[in-house]
Formats: structure tokens, C-alpha cells, sequence
């Protein structure tokens, strides 16, 4: 009674194998991960000081800092998703708490898809014909506004995507039971979905800084130079419409392929930089994600 | 089989609370309610019995048009509350869900708290600027009401989803009171919960009778028996029988009626 059959003991087996199949397919995922991460810390670290995170470059880059490619990334970033964050949030709502199902969504939500697979480099000679001539920011040069509208363009579809994935893990029961009451679409929305989806969206959104942050392609084309300076000292910033700047990819693609003499070191230093950075811009956004869940009402 | 014994018409002088005249719904091209034709009495409990897809849940849907939120379903026919046909122009869909009070199957109550939960739907109305006192008052009317008060008058702010399901259940019907519904619907109300829960709601039925008018869907033929003043057998998007419940299951005058109560399908 109840003992192990050589059948059970095939299908133990079996289990046993299958679990460490995926486990050492999890770890294979890992691994790289880290060793990425940690090769290019290790060897950049060293040049990494308080002079080169502060200085501007000198030298065609081979000396100095990367202060102001720092701050173009940031400008980049930031307006980027000043567009992208609250468009794509808004219209995901739309889509999937107003919107029947009907002719219009369904192109609506064939665009969403098929925008989220264009490649980058499409997206820049886009942003090219859309933003740097066509609305013509800046007398018909590249421009920070052009480059953030172009990766706008670029993360909507993708933020439109998951911000409607976390709309929908939203218990249908949960709307059942406002609508029951006669709540309005949009006190469903605001009391009972947005606050009970707001860490999906913001993951959703943060994902995206990343990504913006990375790219080189569309924004060489449309608003980043490879030598732009804030101003002489280094204080004044950029003006988002009337300048074009330097960023954290652009530096490192120019440094690491153009520039003559530089110091082995110095790509990997602003590799370590530019995930440094990312990560503060996500720490800063789960840090907003964790203040809006303490509230009460949120 | 005459219609007018299985299915009594409207009498003069008795004050009906719903009456549908000829009710067709199609989900698509699904028809799931085939011309329903009844009278449900003012103040009184009536259950809605019938196999599993038979269009019951439906039925009770159509009383607050909450089934036009799926953009498929097509309804024909007539329904009056309260003697006002609800797809009169005039109607506001807000203020009819407000008068009619539904309970689900699963408890619902929202991820907020237990305080809440129950002044959500007075906040969402609330014109003239009720005060914290106000909301207080209504909160332990309806939670007194539902015999929660005592229980949970301390942990007011607690989240409602960590509530027992009995409690869940109760909570959510507490959470129509203060709406002030004249019909209150249920869908199964006791399915998810063991023999104690179902009878605290029962009891809870039969406070709340008189004051509004209860139609519960049951598939506990016991329940329907025990908890009901009329029953309606539905079979297929058809109502078969409309009776007294004394009545429905001591001399059930359909055969399929009987065949059901007797629990040869179901
Ligand atoms: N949202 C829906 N879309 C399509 N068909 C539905 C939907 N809801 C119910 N139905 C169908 O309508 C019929 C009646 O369902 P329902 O009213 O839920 O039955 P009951 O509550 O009596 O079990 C069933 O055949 C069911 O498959
Ligand atoms: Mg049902």
C-alpha cells in the first residue's frame, strides 16, 4: 500500500531533471547579467572621479570629463517621457477602459503593436523628417526637443502596451461592484483601477528610461552632437529648443570608435556612468512608485 | 399547460416591484432570455431557481442594465421598477444602478478599507457635501444593520479583502444600504460560503424583507424554499413556473418543474 512504483519513481525522475533544466536555464540568464555589469564597472571605476563626472571634455574627448553629456542624458530622458509618460498613459486608458470594441481601436491597437517592432534607426530618420524639419524646432537643426519627441514616438507604443496590461490585471469584479453602485466610468477609473495599477504603469514607464537613455541611434540624427558644451563654464544649461547637446550613448559610441588616443579606461567609465545613471532615474521612480502606495488613497 | 396558472398576471390592487413584459436579450447572436414575462412583488422575497445557464444571472442583469456594458448585448421588451419603464429616454442609468443594489456570487468588496467600502457609493453621489459625521453615522447604520458592527467597529480602517468571506459578503451588502436601494438582486450570495455564512445571510434576508424588495438566484433548492415568499423555475431562457414557493414545492404544476425540484437535473 501507498509504496513507490517504478512508474512514480520514472516520473520523480523526471521532476528532478526538468527542475534543474530551467534552473540552470534561469541562471544562464543571470550570469551574463553580472558579468557584463561587473566587467565594465571593474575596468571603468578607476577613471571614474569627481573631475570626470563634473568636467567638460577636452582633447576631442581623450581628456576631461563628461559632465555635459551627463546632463544631455537627463534632458533627453526627461523631456522624452514628459511626452511619451502621460500620452501613452492616457491613451491606454482610453483604449481599454472607454473604448468598445470597434474599427477604430482595432487600428488603434494594430498601430500599438506594430510601432512597438519598427526599429530604432526607422524612428530617428522619422523623427528626422517629423520633428527636425517639419516642425521645424530649430531653424531646420537638430534640436534636444526633436531628439526627445522622436524616442517619445519611439517608447509610446511600448508604454501604451503595458500600461494597458496593468489596466487589465485589474479584477473585472472589482469595476462590477462600482458600476453596481452607479459609479461613472471615470470615478472607476480614478478610485478603484489607476490606484490599484499604478506600480504596473510606473514599471512600465521605468522600463522605458532605460531604453530611452540608451539609444544612439535616433537621436544622433535628430538632436545629439558629439561635442556640444553646456556653455564655457559649464553652469548654464541647455535650452531644450534652441540646442542640441551631448549624451551618455552618443559620448561612448564616439569615444569608443572616433576619438584617437583615449584612455583605455574611459569607454568603461562611461558605461559604468550611463547605468549609473539609469539607475538613479529608476531608484527615483520607485522611490515615487512606494510614496504613492503609502498614501492611503493611492 | 395554461401560462396564466403557471405564470399569474398582474393583479389589481398589488403592488408590483418588477415587472418585464416579453423580455428577449441576445448576447450577439446568442438569444439567452426567449420572452420573459413576470411580476415581482413589492417587499417580498422571491427566489430564482433553474439549471446552470438558464439565464438567470442574466435576468437579474437586465434590472439594472448593467449587461449594456458588454457592447454585444442586444435587449428587447419591456421592464418596469417600481412602476417606471427603465428604458424610458429619461432614464439615468447612475441613479437606477443606485436604486437597485446587486450582490455577486463572490463577495466583491473593494481593496479598500471596510469604512470605505461602505460610504463608496455615498461619496460617489454625495452633491451636497456630506460631513465626516455623516459618513460615520451611515457606517455604523449599515454595518448594525448587517449584524457587522459589533465585529468590526474596531478595525474600521482595515482592508476589506482581508475580511472572512462571510463577513466579505455581508459587507457588501451593507455597502448598498446607504443608498437607500429600493430592490436589492443576488446573484447565488451563498455559494462561496459554509452552512454558518449562508444562514447569517438568510437571517440578514429576512431583516432587510419589507423594507426592499430581495430577488436572490439560488441553486440550493433548500435555500429557495426556506429563504423565499415566491419562486420563479426558469429552464433554457424560459420561465417556466412562477409561483408560491409553499406552493412551487408541494404541487409544482409543470413537470419539468417538478423533475427539477426533485433534483433529477439541475
Ligand atoms: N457575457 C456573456 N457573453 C456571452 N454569453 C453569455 C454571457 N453571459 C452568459 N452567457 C450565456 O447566456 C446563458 C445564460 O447565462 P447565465 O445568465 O449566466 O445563466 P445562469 O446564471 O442561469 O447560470 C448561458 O448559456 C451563457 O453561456
Ligand atoms: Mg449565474
Amino acid at each position: 500500500m501507498f509504496t513507490e512504483t517504478p512508474f512514480i519513481r520514472k516520473k520523480k525522475r523526471n521532476e528532478v531533471i526538468a527542475k534543474c533544466f530551467f534552473g540552470f536555464m534561469a541562471a544562464a540568464m543571470v550570469i551574463p547579467l553580472f558579468l557584463i555589469v561587473g566587467y565594465i564597472v571593474v575596468q571603468g571605476a578607476p577613471a571614474i572621479s569627481w573631475e570626470f563626472l563634473t568636467e567638460n571634455p577636452r582633447s576631442g574627448g581623450a581628456k576631461g570629463g563628461i559632465w555635459a553629456a551627463i546632463v544631455g542624458t537627463f534632458y533627453i530622458v526627461f523631456f522624452s517621457l514628459a511626452f511619451s509618460a502621460p500620452i501613452g498613459v492616457l491613451a491606454a486608458v482610453y483604449l481599454n477602459e472607454y473604448a468598445t470594441e470597434n474599427w477604430f481601436t482595432r487600428i488603434v491597437n494594430l498601430a500599438v503593436v506594430n510601432l512597438a517592432g519598427v526599429p530604432s534607426i526607422v524612428h530617428g530618420l522619422f523623427g528626422v523628417g517629423a520633428f527636425v524639419y517639419f516642425a521645424n524646432f530649430n531653424d531646420g537643426k537638430k534640436s534636444i526637443i526633436a531628439a526627445a519627441l522622436t524616442l517619445a514616438v519611439m517608447t509610446l507604443p511600448v508604454i501604451i502596451a503595458s500600461t494597458k496590461e496593468a489596466l487589465s490585471a485589474v479584477p473585472r469584479q472589482f469595476r462590477e461592484a462600482c458600476w453596481n453602485v452607479g459609479a461613472t466610468r471615470w470615478q472607476v477609473i480614478w478610485k478603484i483601477v489607476l490606484p490599484n495599477s499604478i506600480s504596473g504603469i510606473l514599471t512600465g514607464v521605468i522600463l522605458q528610461v532605460s531604453r530611452t537613455a540608451g539609444e544612439t541611434a535616433p537621436v544622433m540624427l535628430t538632436g545629439v552632437a558629439t561635442y556640444k558644451l553646456l556653455d564655457s563654464t559649464g553652469l548654464f544649461l541647455y535650452h531644450p529648443i534652441k540646442d542640441q547637446c551631448m549624451a551618455l550613448s552618443m559620448h561612448l559610441y564616439y569615444i569608443a570608435t572616433q576619438a584617437n588616443n583615449v584612455p583605455k579606461a574611459t569607454p568603461f567609465a562611461i558605461a559604468t556612468v550611463l547605468i549609473g545613471v539609469v539607475l538613479i532615474v529608476n531608484a527615483a521612480a520607485i522611490a515615487f512608485r512606494v510614496y504613492l502606495r503609502s498614501r492611503k488613497k493611492w | 399547460m395554461t401560462t396564466a396558472t403557471l405564470n399569474p398576471p398582474a393583479a389589481a390592487g398589488v403592488d408590483y416591484a418588477i415587472t418585464t413584459r416579453d423580455l428577449k436579450l441576445w448576447y450577439a447572436k446568442f438569444q439567452a432570455l426567449l420572452g420573459i414575462t413576470c411580476n415581482i412583488k413589492k417587499g417580498q422575497i422571491t427566489s430564482l431557481i433553474g439549471p446552470s445557464g438558464c439565464g438567470k444571472t442574466t435576468l437579474l442583469r437586465c434590472f439594472n442594465r448593467v449587461n449594456e456594458r458588454y457592447g454585444y448585448v442586444t435587449t428587447t421588451g419591456e421592464i418596469k421598477l417600481l412602476g417606471k419603464n427603465i428604458y424610458d429616454p429619461d432614464v439615468s442609468l447612475i441613479e437606477l444602478r443606485k436604486s437597485i443594489g446587486m450582490v455577486f456570487q463572490r463577495p466583491n468588496p473593494l481593496p479598500i478599507s471596510v469604512y470605505e467600502n461602505v460610504v463608496f457609493g455615498l461619496r460617489i453621489h454625495d452633491e451636497q457635501g456630506l460631513k465626516k459625521s455623516d459618513y460615520d453615522d451611515a457606517v455604523e447604520k449599515a454595518l448594525t444593520e448587517v449584524g457587522l458592527w459589533n465585529d468590526l467597529k474596531d478595525r474600521l480602517q482595515m482592508k476589506a479583502t482581508g475580511l472572512q468571506l462571510e463577513q466579505q459578503q455581508k459587507l457588501c451588502i451593507a455597502r448598498l444600504l446607504p443608498l437607500k436601494p429600493e430592490i436589492i438582486l443576488m446573484d447565488e450570495p451563498c455559494s462561496a460560503l459554509d452552512v454558518g455564512g449562508t444562514r447569517a445571510i438568510e437571517e440578514l434576508m429576512f431583516a432587510l424583507k419589507g423594507r426592499y424588495t430581495i430577488v436572490i438566484v439560488t441553486h440550493n433548492m433548500a435555500q429557495a424554499r426556506r429563504a423565499s415568499d415566491e419562486c420563479i423555475f426558469m429552464l433554457m431562457g424560459e420561465l417556466i413556473e412562477h409561483t408560491l414557493t409553499t406552493e412551487m414545492f408541494v404541487t409544482p404544476k409543470n413537470q419539468k418543474t417538478a423533475e427539477y425540484i426533485e433534483g433529477r437535473y439541475g
